[in-house]
Formats: structure tokens, C-alpha cells, sequence
């Protein structure tokens, strides 16, 4: 029992110790710029391009969704046209980067630590090496670049989405005044929530990449080893989402105030 | 020149080398024969250092690379090319793209002279025109031919090949043995086999390393290694298994 315990500390220790390795590797990299142009190119296409449907649909509904709830509560206070107002800042902030990333996480984390761990299973990484290619240059740098730069143009679209559809939805379903509405969602949603939604969604999209990578990098050897790594990348991705937000939310709504 | 100096590597609690020593020198051809499961490959990733010892030495011209890190070693693996037992062919990309990866990470060619090169290697290994096929439509052997096309096609100072003819049918075999042969003469490569096959550890082998219990048990040249009178050593040559009780 004793002896378990202190192995699974040892274990996470050395996991945790492998982690920032990676981190490092790829933070020296990514700044000295050893970036494959197409391979970067081809990462932001399958990042970014194959996960618009997706995104799309998730920031449709929120929208919509966010629009009727609002409306329900601020009805009943008389204030229907600051629906669109909190909904614009929500999306911005919260809904837009996370849900984004939240929906990319499921989608492109497991699908970077299935292509990993099986080309560490089929020792396609060691052979990668051997021809003196550093696997981090070549495979992990691309993808985190690609999810820096993919992240933020689609929350930028699921946002866009997202008010378009909340303001179908507020003015042609639910009858709220539509200038009243434009006018005090523009004057309740500032630069400031765009970009703080821009910032999270660009530190999302990193750590998406970065924790898949590395779960397909130390995958266990075999068909299951894979199959958990997939698992945990998702799963792994997504947490680290909505507790960074948390965090990121505090900092830059502290750093916002101070503006 | 390459040289192991006392290795030492276990996994968990399973101990692999312990105490493994070894010099080949430049231009050498060594066989490395051992029975299935102990530690040929492990040795050889060692070389290269895909694996880090647990204690030891290995030396790449006089250079010690175990205390390397990852990129430093990068400059190292240069001078190599390996065989995977395994193929270890990048099944993303075409046959032509696993052959050129090299070519393109090490020289500065134009996209013609990276084709004439690949077209070159692959009709060396008897795979003429399969540059647009990919690893998943290849058969085993072939798939093998291709990794040492990968390996060999820019001309590395040392070859490591993990049983490079095993699977294969007896006459490809034979024009892989002598396609191993003419890389060792035509560029003085190193070149480090390591084989179940006695022909080939017989005709590729300038000397015979025998691995068992976790060291090297018998060195020598392959006629005297052949001719052997030590009962591990004629055991292994032979093909004889231990006889077991069996309860049936
Ligand atoms: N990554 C690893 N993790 C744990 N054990 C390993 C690992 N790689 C090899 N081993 C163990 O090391 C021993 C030697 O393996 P190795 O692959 O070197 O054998 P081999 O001599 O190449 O056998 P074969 O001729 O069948 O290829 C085996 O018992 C294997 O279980
Ligand atoms: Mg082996």
C-alpha cells in the first residue's frame, strides 16, 4: 500500500518533471523559430479549418440559448434590452474562448495523441531521430504554433456567430427592440472583453497542443496505450481549460480595472 | 569507430545489458547474433542513443555521447543511418517522402536531384517505381527494403541494421546481404548487423559478436566462430533447442 503510494507520488513527480521538459523544448524552439513552414500551414488547416463546423454550431446555440434565458430573468425587471448586452460581454469573455476550446480539445487533442502515440507506438518517433530530426521541432511545434494561431480566429467566429444568432433569436422571437438592443450591447461590450477573449482563446489553443503532445509522446506501448492517451488528452485538455479560465478571468479582469 | 564501454540497462526490475563491451572500428563490418529477446536491439538503440544506459560508456569517435542531451546528439546521428526491425516507415507520407526525409533534413538539394536519388535507392533495394505508394500498401518485406533505402540514401558513415532480412524470401535475403556489402565497400561504411540469419551474420560479418546472458559472450571472425567447440556457441549455430519435459 505504502510502497504504491509513494510510487504513484514518484511517478507523478517524474510526469510532471517530463511535462516541462517538453514545455521548455518547445518554448526554445517555437523562439528560435526551427519551424517547418508547411507542416505549420498544414496544422492550422486541420486545427483551424476542419474544426469550424464544430465551432459554428457550439457558438449558434450558445448564442441562442444565452439570448432566451437572458431575456426570461431580465424580463421579469422590465430591462429586455440589456439582453444583448450581456450576452455580447459573455461571449467574449467566457462562452466564446471557452466553449471553443472545450469543443477543439475533444476534437484535435484526441486526434494529435492518437497520431503521436501510435507513431511512438510503431517506433516512427525513434526512426525520426535517427535522422536527426528533434520530434519536438518537427512534430510538437507545428501543432502548438497552429493552435495558437487557430484558436483565436475561431472564437472570433464563434463569437461573431453567437451575437448574430442571439440577436435572431432576441429581436425576431422574442420581440425585444432591436435598436435599444444594438445600442446598449455596443455600449456595454468594450475592446477590452474582445481581447480578453482573443488572449484566452491564444493561451487555449497552446495548451491544447501542448498537453496532447505530450500524452502522445509518453503514451504507454500497445493498442491501449493509445486508446488512454486519446482519452486523456481530451479529458486532460479540457480541465486545464476551465481551471486556467478561472485564473485568467481574475488576472485579466484585474489587469482590465486597471486600464 | 564505435565503442561500448561496460553498458549497463534494465527496464523496471529486468536487467538487459550488464556489462557489455565492444569496439568496432572504422569501415568494420561486425554481426551482432544473439537469441530472441536478449537485448540485440536494446544494444543497438544504445549506439545511437535512443536508449540512455544505466552505466557505461559510448563512444562515437572518441566522442562519449551518453551524457548528451537530445539536440547536442542531433549532430551525432548525422553520421548514422538505421534499419528499425520494425520498419518504422512515416505511414503518413508516400514511399518516395520516407526515403527523401533524409535527404532533405541533411543535404541542400534541388527537388530533381532529391527524385534521381530516391528513383537510385529505391531501384538498389529492387522496389523500382513504388515512390507514390504508401507504407500501408507494402508488404512486410517490402516495407523493410524500404526503411534501408531511408537509411542508407545519404550515405551515413555508420549503418546500423535491426535484422534487415528477416522476413524476407531467401533470394532477396541474398541481394539485401550484397547490398549491405556494396554500401560497406563503395562508401568504407560502418556497418553494424545485427541478425538471426547465420548466412547473412556469416557474409556480412568481418566478426561475429554473440550476445548472451545480458553480455558478450563470443567474439571472433566468422570461420573460427563457426567452427566453434563451445557448447553455447555450437548450440545457438546449430539450432538446437534444450529438450523439456513436456506433460503430454
Ligand atoms: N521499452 C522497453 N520497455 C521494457 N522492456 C523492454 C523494452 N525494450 C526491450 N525490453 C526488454 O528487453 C529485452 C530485450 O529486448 P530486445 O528487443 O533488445 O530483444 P532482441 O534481442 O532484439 O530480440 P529479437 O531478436 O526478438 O528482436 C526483452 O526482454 C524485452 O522485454
Ligand atoms: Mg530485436
Amino acid at each position: 500500500m505504502i510502497y504504491s503510494a509513494k510510487q504513484r507520488v514518484t511517478e507523478s513527480l517524474a510526469g510532471l518533471g517530463r511535462f516541462t521538459w517538453l514545455a521548455k523544448e518547445a518554448l526554445a524552439s517555437l523562439v528560435t523559430f526551427k519551424v517547418a513552414w508547411r507542416d505549420l500551414l498544414y496544422q492550422v488547416y486541420f486545427i483551424g479549418v476542419k474544426s469550424q463546423a464544430v465551432v459554428l454550431v457550439t457558438g449558434a446555440f450558445t448564442g441562442m440559448v444565452l439570448a432566451a434565458q437572458t431575456y426570461y430573468q431580465f424580463h421579469k425587471v422590465k430591462m429586455d434590452t440589456a439582453t444583448l448586452a450581456v450576452v455580447g460581454v459573455s461571449l467574449c469573455d467566457e462562452l466564446g474562448p471557452v466553449l471553443t476550446g472545450l469543443m477543439v480539445a475533444g476534437r484535435v487533442g484526441a486526434a494529435i495523441a492518437a497520431e503521436l502515440g501510435t507513431m511512438r507506438v510503431t517506433e516512427q518517433i525513434d526512426a525520426l531521430r535517427t535522422l536527426a530530426t528533434h520530434p519536438v521541432d518537427y512534430l510538437v511545434v507545428p501543432r502548438i504554433a497552429a493552435g495558437h494561431i487557430a484558436l483565436p480566429l475561431l472564437t472570433i467566429e464563434s463569437i461573431c456567430v453567437g451575437i448574430g444568432a442571439s440577436y435572431l433569436v432576441g429581436v425576431y422571437l422574442l420581440g425585444i427592440d432591436a435598436t435599444y438592443s444594438w445600442v446598449n450591447m455596443l455600449r456595454y461590450t468594450h475592446d477590452v472583453d474582445v481581447m480578453i477573449g482573443l488572449i484566452k482563446a491564444f493561451v487555449y489553443g497552446g495548451l491544447i497542443a501542448l498537453i496532447s503532445c505530450y500524452k502522445g509522446l509518453t503514451c504507454r506501448l500497445g493498442a491501449e496505450g493509445v486508446g488512454r492517451a486519446t482519452t486523456e488528452a481530451a479529458v486532460y485538455s479540457s480541465i486545464t481549460i476551465l481551471i486556467t479560465n478561472f485564473f485568467l478571468t481574475l488576472v485579466l479582469g484585474k489587469i482590465a480595472s486597471l486600464l | 569507430m564505435i565503442e561500448a564501454r561496460n553498458l549497463k540497462k534494465g527496464f523496471g526490475t529486468q536487467p538487459v545489458l550488464d556489462g557489455v563491451s565492444f569496439r568496432i572500428e572504422n569501415g568494420e563490418s561486425v554481426a551482432i547474433i544473439g537469441r530472441s529477446g536478449c537485448g540485440k536491439s536494446v544494444l543497438l538503440k544504445h549506439l545511437i542513443g535512443l536508449l540512455q544506459p544505466d552505466a557505461g560508456e559510448v563512444l562515437i569517435d572518441s566522442e562519449n555521447i551518453v551524457p548528451m542531451n537530445e539536440r547536442q546528439l542531433l549532430r551525432v546521428r548525422r553520421k548514422f543511418g538505421m534499419v528499425f526491425q520494425g520498419s518504422a516507415l512515416f505511414d503518413s507520407m508516400t514511399v518516395a517522402e520516407n526515403v527523401a526525409f533524409g535527404l532533405r533534413r541533411h543535404e541542400h538539394l534541388t527537388e530533381t536531384e532529391i527524385a534521381r536519388r530516391v528513383a537510385e535507392t529505391l531501384e538498389m533495394v529492387d522496389l523500382p517505381g513504388t515512390e507514390t505508394k504508401n507504407p500501408a500498401e507494402l508488404s512486410g518485406g517490402m516495407r523493410k527494403r524500404v526503411g534501408l533505402a531511408r537509411a542508407i540514401v545519404y550515405e551515413p558513415q555508420i549503418v546500423l541494421y535491426d535484422e534487415p532480412t528477416t522476413g524476407l524470401d531467401p533470394i532477396m535475403s541474398d541481394s539485401i546481404d550484397q547490398l549491405m556489402l556494396r554500401v560497406r565497400d563503395r562508401l568504407k561504411v560502418t556497418t553494424v548487423v545485427v541478425t538471426h540469419d547465420m548466412r547473412t551474420a556469416r557474409r556480412v560479418g568481418q566478426r561475429v559478436l554473440m550476445m548472451h546472458d545480458k553480455k558478450i559472450y563470443a567474439s571472433g571472425a566468422p570461420d573460427d566462430f563457426f567452427a566453434s567447440r563451445d557448447p553455447v556457441v555450437r548450440q545457438f549455430i546449430d539450432g538446437v533447442a534444450d529438450p523439456k519435459e513436456t506433460p503430454f
